[in-house]
C-alpha cells in the first residue's frame, strides 16, 4: 500500500498563480467588504449584478475552467480553488459555486458537445446564471440519493418531483436537473436535463437559510417538459465527478474563510485589553490560536492537494475530495467556534462580523455531505482499492 | 570554485569504491580509509574530511555507496550533532582530537543538557562547573541522557556564573564520561524501556582545554546542537530510499556493523510506536474485520485525514524552502501535528483491539506492539519540546502574539528554582 496517496503534486503555487491570487484578493477587498456582504445578504438575489459583471469581464472568473473554445479561460482546478479560497476569505455573495463550478462542470462532463457549445459561452461571460439541482428534500448527499423520476414521453422527457437546497435556485436563468429513469438505482439510470425556470409546471420558492450569504431554493417540478443533456441514463459518472469538484472547491472556500477568521481573531485579541494587558498575552488565548493555525494549515494542505489531484486526473480524486471536504469542514467550524469564543460577548452580537463566517462555516459543513458522510465515503473508496490490490496479488502466479 | 558535475562525482565515487571497498575489511580500518578519502562526509569542509558538497551532490554520493552496498561513516546516536557543534564552535585542537573518531564510530557521545529542575526551561540548568587550577570541577545532575551508558564523551551545558542572567552564565564543555566522578544510572520508563539515563556528577573533572566556545557563551553553542537535532528530526520524518536493498550483505564488515547498530540503535526501538504506527492502522482494521464497524471507519478516517494532511503540510514547507520562498507558518507546525497524529493513532489502535488492548507482551495485539504504542504515545507531546512550548513558539514567533512576562531576567542566583531531587533508585 502506498500511503499517503501521492500524485505528482507541486506543493506550491506558481508565480502566475500567486499573482492571480493577489489580483482576486485586491478585487474582493474592494468589492466585498462586510458592509456589502450585509447589504446583499438581505436581498432576494443575494448578489450584486454589477460586481458579477466585473468578475466576468475584468477577471474572467465566471468562465475560469470553461474551455477556451466555449468562451472560457481554460484554467485548471487549482486556479478555481485559488479563486474559491479568496471568495471564502471575503465571504463574497455571488453565484460562483452554483454557476461557474457546479453547472459549468456538469455541462462540460455530461452534455453533448453541441449543448455545451450552446450553454457554456453565456455562463462563461457571466450573462447567464445556471445552477445544478441535485439534492432532494431528504437532504441525502451523493448521486445515489437522486430519486426524481424522468419519464420518457414520445420524443421528450417529463420531470415530476422536488429538488431542494438548490444553490441560487431562485436567481438562476438555467436549471440543470439530475433525474433518474424509473427502476434504476445507484449511479445507473441518471440523466441530466435542462429546464427553463419559467417553464410550465416549475414552482420556485426561496428557502430561509441559516447562512443568509448563500441563497438556496426549493423547486417543484410538476409534469415539466425537460430537455435531455448528453446521453440518457449515462450522467452518473459525470455527476459524481462534478460533485467531487464542487467538494474540493468548497473545501478551498472553507479554508479561505477559516484563515480570515483566524487573522481577524488574532488582530482582535491583540487590541483587547483586560486585567491591564492585551488578552493575546495570555497563554490560554495563545494556545488556542496556535491550535487554530494548525487546523487551518492542515486543512489547507489537504484542500490544495485535492485540487492538484483533480487536475492530474488522479484515480484518488474521489478519495481526496472527501478527505479535503471532511477536513476543511471540521477546521472551519472549529475556527468559527473559537473565533466567537475569543471575541467574548461582542462575538455573539449581530453587529460584529464573526457570525457571518460562522454561518457560512456551519452551512458549508453539511453542504454536499457532512464530515461523517465524507469520512465513510473515503473509507469505502479505500476498502475497495485495498481489496482489489490484494485480489490482484493473489491472482499473480507464484 | 564551482562544484563538480553530478555525473563526474558519481564516476569518481564509484571508481574509488571499486578499488577500495571490501566487505572483508574490519569496520574500523574501512572507516579510517573512508574518512581520509573525503567520501565519508562530503558535506563537511575540505579541511575536515569533507568536500564542501551541496545537498544534491551528497545525495548522489550516498546513492553510489548504496548501489555497491558500501558502509558509510558512523552516524548513530548524537555523534553528528556533536560533530556539527565542534565544527562550528570548536578549536582546531578539538577538531583534531574528536572528529575522526566520531566518524569511525570509535567514540560514542551523549548530550548533557536537560536536568530534573530544567526541562522546557533548558537555560535554567543548575549543574555547576567551577574552575580549579587547570581543570573544571563539575557537580550536579543531568536527565534524559540517551545512550549515556554507551558514551565515552558528553556534551555538557553547565553554569559557570551565578550572578549573570540565566542565559549568560552557562558554558559548554566536552566531558570524559569514563571517570570516577560520573555516575550513569538508567531511568526506567512507563513503557518498560530504559533508553534514557540520569547522570550524576560528583567532583567530576573537565580539562581546561575542553571548554567549547567562550565562558558564558554556552547557550549559543547549545543552540547550534539543538538546531541540528531539529534538522535531524525532520530528516527522519522524510523516510529512506531502498537503493541497493537487493545487495547481499555478506562479509566481516557487515557483521561488525550489525553489532554496532544493535548497540547504538537499541534506545530507539520504541520510537516508531511513540509516533503511533499509523502505517499499521488500516491493515489491522482490515485483517481483524473491525473495518466492518462504522465507528472504526470513522475514527480511522479521522486519523488518515490528520496524518495525510500533516505529511502534505511538511511537503509544502519543504517545497517553499527549496524554492527559496520565505518560510510560511506550515514549517513550525510539524511537531504539534505529530502529537495529534500519535494520539489519534493510539485511539484507533485501541478501538481495533477492543479487549485485547488490556493485554501486553506476547498476549497483546501484534505481539505487544499495540501495548507499546499505547504506553509510548504519551512521550511524543513531551520529548523534544512539549506541545505547550510548541504552542508558545507558534503563538509568539508565527502569530506575533506578545511574549510571556518573565520573572528570570535578573542574576540567576535570585531566580526561583526547583529544589534538586534524585529520582527513584537513589538512596541518598
Amino acid at each position: 500500500m502506498v500511503w499517503p496517496p501521492m500524485v505528482s503534486a507541486q506543493f506550491h503555487f506558481t508565480e502566475e498563480q500567486d499573482q492571480f491570487r493577489d489580483m482576486v484578493r485586491r478585487f474582493l477587498v474592494d468589492t466585498s467588504p462586510t458592509t456589502e456582504v450585509r447589504r446583499l445578504m438581505q436581498t432576494d438575489a443575494g448578489y450584486d449584478a454589477a460586481v458579477w459583471q466585473r468578475l466576468a469581464r475584468e477577471l474572467g472568473l465566471t468562465g475560469l475552467t470553461i474551455e477556451e473554445k466555449h468562451g472560457g479561460a481554460g484554467f485548471g482546478m487549482v486556479d478555481v480553488c485559488i479563486a474559491m479560497e479568496e471568495m471564502g476569505r471575503a465571504l463574497l455573495c455571488a453565484p460562483f459555486l452554483a454557476s461557474s463550478v457546479l453547472a459549468a462542470h456538469a455541462i462540460a462532463l455530461v452534455a453533448s458537445e453541441e449543448d455545451a457549445g450552446r450553454l457554456l459561452p453565456s455562463i462563461a461571460a457571466g450573462e447567464v446564471i445556471a445552477t445544478l439541482a441535485i439534492t432532494e428534500p431528504d437532504g441525502r448527499p451523493g448521486v445515489d440519493a437522486i430519486a426524481l423520476p424522468a419519464e420518457r414521453t414520445g420524443d421528450g422527457f417529463v420531470l415530476d418531483g422536488r429538488k431542494h437546497f438548490v444553490l441560487d435556485g431562485c436567481s438562476a436563468d438555467v436549471l440543470l436537473v439530475a433525474a433518474r429513469s424509473p427502476g434504476s438505482t445507484g449511479s445507473d439510470g441518471l440523466s441530466l436535463f435542462e429546464v427553463a425556470p419559467d417553464a410550465a409546471g416549475v414552482t420556485r420558492r426561496a428557502l430561509t437559510t441559516l447562512d443568509p450569504t448563500r441563497k438556496q431554493a426549493s423547486i417543484e417540478f410538476d409534469g415539466v417538459q425537460a430537455r435531455l443533456l448528453g446521453r440518457v441514463d449515462e450522467a452518473g459518472p459525470g455527476l459524481v465527478r462534478t460533485l467531487d469538484i464542487a467538494a474540493i472547491a468548497l473545501a478551498n472556500e472553507m479554508v479561505g474563510g477559516a484563515a480570515r477568521l483566524l487573522e481577524d481573531t488574532l488582530a482582535y485579541t491583540k487590541i483587547r485589553m483586560q486585567f491591564g494587558r492585551s488578552i493575546a498575552s495570555f497563554q490560554a488565548i495563545k494556545h488556542r490560536c496556535a491550535e487554530m493555525l494548525l487546523q487551518v494549515e492542515l486543512a489547507k494542505s489537504a484542500a490544495y492537494y485535492a485540487a492538484e489531484a483533480m487536475d492530474a486526473e488522479s484515480d484518488e480524486a474521489t478519495y481526496l475530495a472527501s478527505l479535503a471536504k471532511a477536513g476543511a469542514s471540521e477546521a472551519y467550524l472549529h475556527t468559527a467556534i473559537e473565533a466567537i469564543q475569543l471575541h467574548g460577548g461582542i462575538g455573539f452580537t449581530f453587529d460584529q462580523d464573526t457570525h457571518l463566517w460562522f454561518k457560512r462555516a456551519k452551512s458549508s459543513e453539511v453542504m454536499f455531505g457532512d464530515p461523517a458522510w465524507h469520512r465513510e465515503r473515503m473509507m469505502q473508496a479505500l476498502i475497495v482499492k485495498e481489496r482489489a490490490s490484494s485480489e490482484a496479488q493473489m491472482g499473480q502466479p507464484a | 570554485m564551482s562544484e563538480p558535475s553530478e555525473s563526474s562525482v558519481r564516476a569518481d565515487v564509484s571508481g574509488w569504491l571499486e578499488s577500495n571497498w571490501d566487505p572483508d575489511l574490519g569496520l574500523n580500518e574501512w572507516r579510517n580509509k573512508l574518512v581520509d578519502s573525503g567520501w565519508g562526509m562530503p558535506e563537511w569542509p575540505t579541511d575536515w574530511f569533507g568536500r564542501d558538497f551541496s545537498a544534491s551532490l551528497v545525495r548522489a554520493v550516498e546513492q553510489e555507496f548504496a548501489k555497491q552496498g558500501a558502509i558509510g561513516v558512523a552516524r548513530g546516536g548524537i555523534r553528528l550533532l556533536a560533530a556539527a557543534t565542534l565544527l562550528e564552535h570548536g578549536s582546531t585542537a578539538h577538531k583534531e582530537q574528536f572528529l575522526r573518531r566520531i566518524l569511525t564510530g570509535e567514540d560514542n557521545w551523549c548530550q548533557l543538557f536537560s536536568e530534573p529542575g530544567s526541562g522546557s526551561d533548558l537555560a535554567g540548568a543548575t549543574t555547576r562547573a567551577d574552575l580549579d587550577g587547570d581543570q573544571w570541577v563539575v557537580n550536579g545532575q543531568k536527565l534524559w541522557t540517551t545512550s549515556a551508558h554507551h558514551a565515552n564523551w558528553g556534551l555538557l551545558l553547565a553554569r559557570t556564573d551565578w550572578d549573570a542572567p540565566k542565559h549568560e552564565g552557562l558554558s559548554y564543555f566536552v566531558i570524559d564520561m569514563r571517570q570516577p566522578g560520573v555516575d550513569v544510572q538508567p531511568l526506567a520508563q512507563m513503557n518498560g524501556h530504559a533508553s534514557f539515563n540520569q547522570v550524576f556528577f560528583d567532583d567530576a573533572v573537565v580539562e581546561r582545554g575542553h571548554l567549547i566556545g567562550e565562558i558564558g557563551k554556552g547557550w549559543q553553542v547549545a543552540m547550534t546542537t539543538l538546531a541540528h537535532e531539529r534538522r535531524r528530526a525532520d530528516g527522519l520524518r522524510s523516510g529512506y530510499s531502498d537503493v541497493g536493498a537487493d545487495i547481499e550483505r555478506v562479509g566481516r564488515i557487515y557483521d561488525e556493523e550489525q553489532v554496532e547498530t544493535a548497540t547504538v540503535m537499541e534506545p530507539y526501538t520504541w520510537y516508531p510506536q511513540r509516533a503511533g504506527r499509523v502505517d499499521l492502522a488500516l491493515s489491522r482494521a482490515l485483517d481483524s474485520g473491525r473495518i466492518e464497524d462504522p465507528t472504526v471507519r470513522q475514527e480511522l478516517a479521522k486519523l488518515l485525514i490528520l496524518s495525510s494532511s500533516a505529511e502534505w503540510t511538511a511537503r509544502r514547507a519543504r517545497a517553499a524552502q527549496q524554492m527559496g520562498k520565505p518560510q510560511g507558518p506550515e514549517g513550525s507546525l510539524g511537531k504539534l501535528a505529530a502529537s495529534h497524529v500519535a494520539r489519534a493513532a493510539a485511539r484507533v489502535h485501541t478501538l481495533i483491539s477492543g479487549a485485547d488492548a488490556m493485554l501486553a507482551g506476547s498476549d497483546g495485539a501484534e505481539d505487544g506492539i499495540v501495548a507499546e504504542i499505547l504506553l509510548s504515545v504519551p512521550a511524543v507531546s513531551i520529548a523534544g519540546g512539549t506541545d505547550e512550548i510548541q504552542r508558545n513558539i507558534i503563538a509568539e514567533r508565527v502569530l506575533q502574539m506578545p511574549k510571556e512576562t518573565r520573572f528570570d531576567k535578573g542574576p540567576f542566583r535570585d531566580v526561583p528554582k526547583n529544589v534538586s531531587t534524585r529520582l527513584a533508585g537513589e538512596n541518598e
